[in-house]
């Protein structure tokens, strides 16, 4: 007899959001939800903010309680780690030797940390940042007064040195481009939130790359050596008592492939959420899944794409079809300044601000063709939902009015309710 | 704690909201549809203050993660939240937006 069981793999915030919809959308078969990691589902964002800060306990960012999920009628399994998918039999290999068979299957492994390669990276002092155990692990190290070199200029290693300099800690962020969040934002944008790091003293070593991590000589053996200094492909060496490393991550999309799923950058999958092999599904960080709004494939990287593409992907195992089709929005907290970006930035886009990111409060828009592409709120979130009317809607816009902040941008996206078309007229006038 | 005045009644147009500290509790005051509503200003998800969010739907939306809260109840109504804000008896009184507190 064929199974009417739900499962879902990877418990993280993307697989813990696709249990909880299932059950609020009405789905009354069993609900299995198997994670390799100890703790029930969480969301990260706080790993390298309020956590890492002792602002808020690491079961702070649990999506419910522990003991909710089977008052909830979902079966979570911490700690066992899925090993190979027979979509023929529809059964799933658990490392703990035990199988499970489904009816339909939902892939939410997320993605891992992309290793540094080429340098000793573990001697003690080395911190990557994923999981609430490497953040408890970090935490213990950001004692104030040392020096924590961080590699990489993105998101997390930017916000890991927010949190860093605020303990009191001497921080340099080494990133081997020229700019900072090369991947997310247009150079000038990420030059406020340089900025905004060197006006809290944190230093920077950019477009350098590492080619070694310095380990202490003394201990007996290897397992009480630890790192002293990043050494730079320019051969200068910046010394450290803590090192954190965040290069980006990488998709877990190997039990897919094993199961013979597309995977190109992430488990392909349309904008339903179904991946090519029937009967199997993905959400969150693992998917390249097609955007209809973009017209392309996306893979990303964010609390958002795990909360709501999971959610929707839910409903589409058990009812109709619902495309998920969300402009794609992301947040930061760097040195108490709140960072929002809704929209994809793009080559050849003009950035128009709106205030000076100085004042603390301000908004940069990028630009092409007068529509914004991509809009960057520093301390001014609550206009981020205008913003993203105006990019959804195509509405064109002007550099000039856009600019001036006495014009509520809430007026200008509230033209954007009336029909696209009328506003692509009025442009070509 | 009793009632407190926390605003000129002028000071809040219709869909605003404002956020104002009684003692040690931040509490957020808006108008909604011409009624007045206060509930707890930090949301229950994350740290952000309601009074930089939306009002739609009878709901206050946190400017934040898009988390919904109901303004007769507190009561949280969409992913990510999951806790209720506390809701506070308001009231109008000479001019003043009142707000009262529990002891
Ligand atoms: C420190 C940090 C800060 C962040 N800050 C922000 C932010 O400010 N804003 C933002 O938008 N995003 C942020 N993100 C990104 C966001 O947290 C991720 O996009 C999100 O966690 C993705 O959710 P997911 O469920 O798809 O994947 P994950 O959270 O990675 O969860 C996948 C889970 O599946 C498990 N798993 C994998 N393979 C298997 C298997 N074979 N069997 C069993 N279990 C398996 C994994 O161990 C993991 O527990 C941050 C991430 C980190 C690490
Ligand atoms: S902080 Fe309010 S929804 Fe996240």
């Amino acid at each position: 007899m064929s199974s009417s069981r739900i499962l879902i793999i990877g418990a993280g915030q993307a697989g813990g959001r696709a249990a909880e919809a299932l059950r609020v959308a009405g789905f009354t078969g069993p609900v299995t939800l198997v994670g390799d990691e100890m703790e029930p589902p969480y969301e990260r964002p706080a790993l390298s903010k309020e956590v890492l800060l002792g602002a808020a306990a690491p079961e702070s960012t649990y999506i419910h309680p522990r003991e909710q999920w089977r008052a909830k009628d979902v079966e979570l399994i911490c700690g066992v780690r899925a090993e190979a998918i027979a979509p023929g039999s529809r059964s799933v290999m658990f490392s703990d030797g035990t199988r499970l068979d489904y009816g339909q299957l939902i892939l939410a492994t997320g993605s891992r940390v992309r290793p540094l390669i080429g340098v000793d990276d573990t001697l003690g002092g080395v911190h990557y940042l994923r999981t609430i155990d490497d953040a408890k692990r970090l935490t213990r190290d950001l004692v104030p007064g040392k020096r924590v070199v961080v590699i990489g200029g993105g998101f997390i290693g930017l916000e890991v040195a927010s949190s860093a300099s605020k303990l009191g800690l001497s921080v340099t962020v080494v990133e081997r481009q020229p700019a900072l969040l090369e991947r997310a934002l247009p150079a000038d944008i990420a030059a406020a939130v340089e900025r905004l790091h060197r006006e809290q003293g944190v230093e920077f070593r950019l477009g350098a790359g590492v080619s070694a991590l310095v380990g202490s000589a003394n201990g007996n053996g290897n397992a009480n050596r630890r790192v002293t200094a990043v050494g730079l492909s320019d051969g200068a060496e910046l010394p450290a008592d803590v090192v954190v490393i965040g290069i980006g991550i990488i998709p877990n999309t190997e039990i897919a492939e094993g199961a013979g799923a597309e995977s190109a950058d992430g488990v392909v999958t349309d904008e339903f959420g179904r991946t090519s092999v029937e009967g199997v599904w993905a959400a969150g960080d693992v998917t390249s899944h097609y955007n209809p709004l973009l017209g392309r494939r996306v893979r990303l990287e964010s609390w958002q794409n795990a909360q709501n593409q999971a959610i929707a992907v839910a409903k589409n195992v058990i009812g109709p079809p619902v495309a998920y089709a969300e402009v794609p929005w992301f947040w930061s907290d760097q040195h108490g300044v709140n960072i929002q970006m809704v929209g994809m930035a793009q080559p050849g886009a003009v950035t128009v601000w709106r205030g000076d990111p100085a004042s603390g409060r301000a908004m940069a828009f990028s630009v092409v063709d007068a529509r914004i592409v991509c809009a960057t709120a520093f301390n001014a979130g609550g206009e981020i939902r205008f913003a993203r009317k105006l990019i959804e809607s195509h509405t064109p816009v002007d550099a000039g009015v856009l600019s001036d902040a006495s014009r509520k941008l809430k007026d200008l996206a509230g033209r954007a309710d009336r029909p696209i078309a009328t506003h692509d007229a009025a442009a070509a006038v | 704690m009793g009632w407190h005045a926390v605003a000129e009644e002028g000071a809040l147009g219709d869909d605003e909201a404002l956020g104002v500290t009684v003692g040690k509790v931040q509490i957020a005051i808006l108008r909604a549809a011409g009624a007045l509503h206060a509930l707890d200003n930090v949301c229950t998800h994350q740290y952000a203050l309601l009074s930089d969010g939306y009002v739609e739907d009878g709901c206050i939306e946190c400017p934040l993660h898009q988390g919904k809260f109901e303004l007769t109840s507190g009561n949280a109504m969409c992913a990510p939240v999951t806790e209720p804000v506390k809701v506070y008896p308001v009231k109008v009184d000479g001019g003043k937006i009142l707000v009262e507190l529990p002891d």
